[in-house]
């Protein structure tokens, strides 16, 4: 029977949060990079795919140090923000940023191959039908590279609702603000008496992933319908 | 329309270098695959800047590398019809027609979109998804969007070359009828003579990237016959079909001509004839097997490779046979002299109808 506390609600309530917000702030980046590696070419492209691909082979706690020696009070980009009176370390928007980076490969990987799937010639056509480039971005590009996008952000959400090793180094572990579902499930995991608890988290975690993925699936199909 | 295109492009491993000038509104580029014909497309529709050189439409500079100019593709108003069709496959017919229409200034548009569907038969398709239509379908869309982005010119890249040979000659009307109606000037891509014969009149010859020869279609298809497998093709409108002995008989021109191999409800249709099947006779021949023997008189000679071309008028029409130069000797076949063609009946192959 799955049994579930008011912290739990809030770590799901929070991991929902950081996963939409992850997702919202890494789209039209991710969008933006996934276009300059598809069809743009210019010098320092291969550079650039490997640093969107970088976070998917460094281990999350590295991701996370690396963003706390950047984001943190005496960080570079920290100390600015510090400053103008912003403070990230230890909040939900370190949470959501961590989520960010760590899913970010994710989304462009499936971004790039839905576009890299756009026969060139259809962009061509709609050149030469009157359409200028950010209208054909608009109404060509975009639509058809969907599948890419949804088959990404269903990714990315499900990547940052397992988020544990990046988000506890710069976001902590805070019931109520910063704690995430895997973060509950390891503070659980480390208490001998609430083994109940951290496997009732742990079917949350089972059920929400598989209802994404199902989403996923039905809205990809869906798509390659119409297509 | 006058275009004058003087441009270099380099590849890797291919150049493409073409200085030429031409007017008229249905122009051809004639080419075997790999000749470049497609690069001078892309750089003419503004999809691929070449390295160096101007081109000039009518007045317009689209591109000059010592002007800097390099117009984009949506300012230089060429509509191209590609060889895939290219249609948007998450629209529906009607907005792909209306893609071009819509982004086209007001003041420039001239066609109208309700005429146009009545002249390539879309009507029932307006509503359906482009993934459902057939070749055929899908092409007269594809050239309807062109021309409804009101074009100052249109490039037909092999619009015909994904499709098989009956649905190729059941497109042809169709391209020629919107150009004449609608008054839009093109230039069609193809490697097929028959192709230019019969929707170009001058044609630039495409080798290795650049331009080899500038000629009527007609004048391509006569200098290529005697390296063409097929000859010369005859192309003859037949029509008024009746049936005699079991055989077709038509009317062309003022002959009549019987042809074996037609289904009967074809009244009607474009047949190609090869000048390796028409045989000359000096006189009128006793017996003879072939169920056509046209009176002819010769209007003209032309030299192919190793074979002799004989332009002959029979009954109102031309046909081009082909001989080599001592059956000519023989035969003493010279302008003005009278001559006997024979044909088989099943030497005809229909195109369309």
């Amino acid at each position: 029977m799955v049994s579930l506390a008011q912290t739990d609600y809030d770590a799901i309530r929070l991991s929902a949060e950081v996963a939409i917000a992850a997702n919202v702030l890494s789209l039209p980046f991710g969008f933006v990079i996934a276009y300059l590696i598809t069809f743009v070419r210019f010098r320092g492209k291969v550079l650039l795919e490997v640093l969107v691909n970088l976070p998917l082979t460094l281990p999350p706690v590295v991701i996370g140090y690396f963003l706390l020696l950047l984001l943190g009070k005496h960080g570079w980009l920290g100390s600015l923000l510090h400053e103008a009176g912003i403070r990230l370390i230890f909040t939900l928007k370190a949470a959501v940023i961590a989520s960010a980076v760590v899913g970010f490969p994710l989304l462009v990987r499936s971004l790039r191959i839905g576009m890299e799937a756009i026969d060139p010639q259809l962009i061509n056509a709609s050149r030469t039908l009157g359409a200028r480039w950010h209208d054909t971005l608009l109404t060509i590009i975009l639509p058809l590279s969907l599948p890419g996008l949804i088959a990404g952000s269903s990714l990315m959400f499900a990547r940052s609702l397992g988020e544990f090793g990046a988000t506890i180094i710069v976001a902590g572990n805070i019931p109520g603000v910063t704690q995430t579902i895997p973060l509950a499930i390891y503070e659980y995991a480390s208490s001998p008496s609430s083994e109940s608890m951290a496997l009732s988290l742990c079917l949350v975690s089972v059920a929400i992933s598989v209802i994404v993925l199902f989403l996923h699936e039905m809205m990809a199909k869906r798509m390659s319908r119409k297509a | 329309m006058h275009l004058s295109m003087n441009v270099h492009k380099g590849f890797e491993s291919f150049t493409v270098s073409t200085d030429f000038t031409v007017s008229g509104d249905r122009i051809g580029i004639f080419g075997v695959s790999g000749s470049g014909k497609s690069t001078v497309v892309s750089i003419l529709a503004g999809l691929l800047e070449p390295d160096n050189g101007e081109i000039v439409l009518d007045g317009e500079t689209m591109f000059s590398s010592a002007k800097r100019i390099n117009l984009r593709p949506e300012q230089r108003r060429i509509a191209m019809v590609f060889q895939q069709h290219c249609l948007f496959p998450h629209m529906s017919v009607k907005n792909n027609l209306l893609y071009g229409f819509k982004r086209c200034p007001a003041k420039l548009r001239t066609i109208n979109f309700n005429r146009l569907v009545e002249v390539l038969k879309l009507e029932e398709l307006l509503s359906r998804g482009v993934n459902n239509l057939s070749g055929g379908e899908k092409q007269r869309v594809a050239l309807g969007r062109a021309i409804l982005a009101n074009p100052r010119l249109l490039l037909m890249d092999e619009p015909l070359s994904a499709l098989d040979d009956s649905l190729r000659f059941q497109i042809i009307p169709y391209l020629k009828s919107v150009s004449e109606e609608f008054s839009i000037p093109y230039l069609f891509i193809s490697h097929s003579i028959v192709e230019m014969r019969l929707m170009t009149d001058t044609v630039l010859v495409f080798e290795k990237g650049t331009i080899v020869e500038q000629a009527t279609s007609e004048q391509l298809a006569k200098t290529r016959m005697g390296s063409n497998p097929v000859g010369y093709v005859n192309l003859l409108e037949l029509a008024d079909m009746a049936m005699r002995d079991g055989m077709c008989a038509y009317r062309w021109k003022d002959c009549e001509l019987l042809l074996s191999s037609t289904p009967p409800d074809i009244v009607n249709g474009l047949f190609e004839l090869s000048s390796k099947d028409i045989i000359l006779f000096k006189k009128h021949p006793e017996a003879i097997s072939a169920r056509n023997l046209l009176e002819c008189t010769v209007v003209d000679l032309f030299n192919s490779g190793s074979k002799l071309g004989v332009e002959l008028r029979c009954g109102g029409g031309i046909l081009v046979s082909e001989i080599v130069a001592e059956a000519a000797r023989e035969l003493e076949i010279v302008p003005g002299a009278a001559i006997y063609a024979a044909i088989k009946a099943s030497a005809f192959r229909r195109l369309s109808g």
